[in-house]
């Protein structure tokens, strides 16, 4: 007794909106880099829940692929974070106006 | 037992997920973080996928997060500001995902008791029983080049964080003009 895939992709979807809700409505750039944590962490369990249903490593590879631009997002984004509180002395989003129209 | 299992393990995501868009203090929120990685990694064990749970504790558990953790308190920013006025935006995008992949999964259902199946079933042979040398072989002879871009977006990635975060020689701790005129006066 299996569980079936479907779980999976609810499972997997949930965790995906509530990424997407904190990108939205969080205006702290660090909780925002965190549920993008959540979206990738999202994006992995299907490959994985789908690896397992096919019996194909591919998914599994993906996972490790990921996992590599996770690291470096989260290297470069933190970086730029602490390069936006150097000059701003904040990091809540709505003081940068620099790009907005 | 596997669906007791799912059960758990999904539970927590979910709800360790929610309490790190919705807790106030950045520290909590990248704890709570944490435990879903942890949760994480055991769905993908109940996946037979155990090198995937070591690496996910490891590189995500043990450096993502540790990164993130120095960040926050290095920042040391005060916890006033939450959240910001895009509430509407948010339910116009989740909204529509939501009944989206609701549709998408009644019709599947649907499609699975009449026979008529889009993908294939799974396939009868299992995986290896030793999941990190099969890894390993597919990682080596597949999926040799995105291993070798992987290895030099790791390289882009290290390099563009140091030069963005590095101080120039000579600049002052606090940049703020504002303040360096006052300490010259």
């Amino acid at each position: 007794m299996t569980t079936p895939i479907s779980y999976y992709l609810i499972l997997s979807g949930i965790v995906f909106l509530t990424g997407i809700v904190g990108v939205l409505i969080r205006r702290n750039i660090i909780a925002i880099l965190l549920s993008v944590e959540l979206m990738l962490n999202a994006t992995n369990i299907n490959f994985v829940a789908f690896s397992d249903y096919f019996r194909d490593l591919g998914g599994q590879v993906f996972v490790f692929f990921a996992l590599t631009v996770a690291a470096a997002e989260v290297a470069v984004g933190l970086a730029i974070i602490i390069a936006l509180h150097r000059s701003r002395s904040t990091i809540n989003i709505e003081e940068f106006n620099l790009l907005k129209w | 037992m596997s669906h007791l299992f799912f059960g758990y393990f999904a539970s927590m995501i979910i709800a360790t997920s929610i309490l790190v868009v919705a807790l106030k203090n950045p520290v909590y929120s990248a704890l709570s973080l944490l435990v879903m990685f942890f949760h994480v990694a055991g769905l993908f064990v109940t996946l037979h996928a155990e090198f995937l749970a070591a690496v996910q504790i490891i590189v995500y558990a043990g450096a993502i997060l540790v990164l993130y953790l120095f960040v926050v308190m290095i920042l040391n920013v005060k916890q006033d500001d939450r959240y910001h006025n895009q509430w509407r935006a948010a339910g116009f995008v989740c909204a529509p995902l939501l009944i989206e992949a609701m549709v998408l999964l009644s019709g599947g259902a649907k499609a699975r008791m009449t026979g008529t199946q889009a993908v294939p079933g799974p396939s009868a042979e299992s995986l290896a029983p030793d999941n990190t040398l099969a890894i390993g072989q597919t990682l080596f002879s597949t999926y040799l080049f995105p291993f070798e871009v992987a290895s030099l977006v790791l390289l882009v990635a290290m390099i563009g964080a140091i030069v963005l975060a590095k101080r120039e020689i000579g600049e002052p701790d606090n940049p703020n003009p504002m303040l360096r005129t006052k300490a010259a006066e």
